[in-house]
């Protein structure tokens, strides 16, 4: 039954949310809501941005142990930022109206990352070589990041730094209202797309068979992934196996590849997994900058349980 | 109608299919036959437009394959390839249920539910219906993507050997499951087969290919005889008749 599934896993979302909202309000009620509330948003979307790619790519690519982020899509993104600090220096970089720069590079990475994915997807390669490709890609632009971090003043670096690590606390708020109309844009071109998603998880010729255009939707498909990574890794910075362990859950939780199903049972995962985890470090256990590390090594396991165990093919 | 004109396919340096001509009439089981690398899956699969066509042109009920949009393509013509592959966790109904994608854009009508359990019951899949996909052996497998062609509900139906994996009983059943849809639902049917009794025995038309190029095309009995089938697959072999049937042995 994964309509009741569902509606399960959107009351655990939901008590997520309210306990974020409630736990500990002190002093000024109102200021604290408000700020929490932003913080929420910024949460939600990065939740939502990134279960949906994660879905996407999963299904364009036909496997369950890439991610856009494992085949460095964010740090393609944040090679971008580096490239633009070492170019126009820490204080023009930082005097770039945030909106414009958020939008410009979007394009961008829309553009970069459906140029170099594209070939290898417009005829489905096997998975090995995927994930070769991926993991070397992502190797590529980190290196690519770091070389040019050392290139830099140390000054500009800290500018830059700020941006290169996964930060759930200090999440970008001047970004929230563009990235917001963005990530709901997403949401409802993935939702339209759900029957199509179904179908082509069937393999190219079979989805041609059955009337897709294959590369016009593969291509649309990473246009939109790309845009919703971009939005994620702007707010809160890379996370690399948060989309892994999120969809993994998901698929077992509802027990179907079906996107009607699968892609609300993701986000809803994604929700309760990063505001329920938000909520219980900053009050249950008090050091609250360890979230996104915890996320990311019991991520990291998945991806090797899913590596060794094989997943369900 | 089934228009091939000039067609030539190469891959690098290696030509694949050399100037075809071909007109496949409406109606009817046209069986593609040869020996292995001959062409026959490039020719079905750039028929059905999975290939984009380098050189020459195809037509179905005179829609140029390469400019007809795929989804009205996809109402007209179907094809079940031979290396399908299938994903995790779906059901064999909400398989054969996708050939009625072309048609609603995967909103299920009443009509819809009629025709997958037609193409079920057709099939004989109906106690499997509920199975999960990996759980099936292949010839399960196999009669059940064959549903989801037929499900589609298309009349022209392309099949890259179908009778893969199917033992006697299935591949006969099958065989004359397919019979019975040309002669009674009118379909064409063109299908790639390496069973060439199979070919004699239901098939109305056998068109032989051998490295790229059609050699031989006619009846059965036109066909099948030890001279031509020599000429398609470079051996001797004796075929004998019986009830009217041309049996090819060419088992030792």
């Amino acid at each position: 039954m994964p309509d009741r599934r569902l509606l399960c896993l959107a009351g655990a979302a939901l008590l997520c949310i309210v306990a974020f909202m409630t736990i500990g309000l002190r002093g000024n009620i109102g200021f604290v809501l408000a700020l929490r509330a932003i913080k929420l948003a910024a949460l939600l979307q990065v939740s939502v941005s990134i279960a949906v790619s994660t879905v996407i790519f999963q299904t364009v690519t036909n496997n369950r142990i890439l991610t856009p982020s494992i085949m460095g899509l964010d740090a393609l993104y944040l090679f971008g930022q580096i490239l633009l600090v070492f170019l126009l220096g820490g204080l023009g970089y930082a005097a770039l109206d945030a909106q414009l720069k958020f939008g410009g590079e979007i394009i961008v990475l829309m553009a970069l990352a459906t140029g170099l994915l594209l070939p290898m997807l417009r005829r489905r390669t096997d998975m090995g070589l995927m994930l070769l490709a991926g993991i070397i890609f992502g190797i590529l632009f980190r290196s690519l990041n770091s070389l040019l971090a050392r290139l830099i003043d140390p000054n500009d670096f800290a500018v830059v730094q700020g941006a290169s690590f996964a930060n759930f606390n200090d999440v970008r708020t001047d970004l929230l209202a563009f990235a917001a109309i963005l990530t709901i844009a997403g949401i409802v071109i993935a939702w339209r797309a759900r029957h199509v998603l179904d179908v082509m998880a069937l393999g190219a010729d079979t989805a041609t068979g059955l009337g897709i255009s294959w590369s016009r939707n593969v291509t649309g498909l990473l246009l939109l992934v790309s845009a919703l990574v971009a939005v994620s890794t702007a707010l809160v910075g890379p996370v690399a196996f948060f989309g892994l362990l999120v969809v993994a859950l998901a698929e077992r939780l509802v027990d179907t590849r079906s996107h009607a199903a699968l892609m609300p049972a993701a986000m809803l995962t994604a929700v309760i997994i990063l505001v329920g985890g938000q909520t219980l470090f900053q009050h249950g256990l008090g050091s609250s900058s360890t979230l996104g590390v915890v996320i990311e090594f019991v991520g990291g396991f998945a991806f090797l349980v899913l590596l060794v165990f094989g997943s369900r093919k | 109608m089934i228009r091939i004109e000039d067609v030539s396919l190469r891959h690098g340096q290696t030509q694949i299919l050399h100037d075809i001509w071909l007109t496949i009439p409406k109606g009817g089981i046209t069986a593609l036959v040869g020996p292995n690398g001959a062409g026959k899956s490039s020719l079905l699969s750039l028929i059905a437009r999975l290939q984009p066509l380098q050189a020459g042109r195809i037509s179905v009920d005179s829609f140029p394959v390469d400019t007809t949009p795929s989804r009205d393509l996809a109402r007209i013509l179907a094809i079940l390839r031979q290396d399908s592959i299938v994903t995790s966790r779906l059901r064999v109904r909400e398989l054969v249920g996708f050939g009625r994608f072309p048609h609603g854009r995967g909103r299920l009508t009443p009509d819809d539910y009629a025709i997958i359990d037609q193409s079920l019951q057709q099939f004989d899949l109906t106690d499997l219906s509920d199975r999960f996909i990996e759980t099936l052996s292949g010839g399960q497998r196999q009669r059940a993507l064959v549903a989801m062609a037929f499900a589609q509900g298309t009349d022209y139906l392309l099949l890259d050997e179908p009778l893969n994996n199917l033992d006697m009983f299935f591949a006969r059943e099958l065989m004359r499951s397919l019979r019975r849809i040309a002669d009674e639902n009118g379909k064409t049917i063109v299908i790639v087969l390496h069973d060439i009794n199979q070919a004699s025995a239901h098939a109305d038309r056998i068109v032989a290919m051998k490295s790229g190029r059609i050699v031989a095309d006619g009846t059965p009995s036109d066909l099948l005889t030890p001279k031509t089938l020599q000429a398609v697959f470079g051996f001797q072999m004796r075929v004998e008749t019986f009830d009217d049937m041309p049996v090819v042995l060419h088992f030792r």
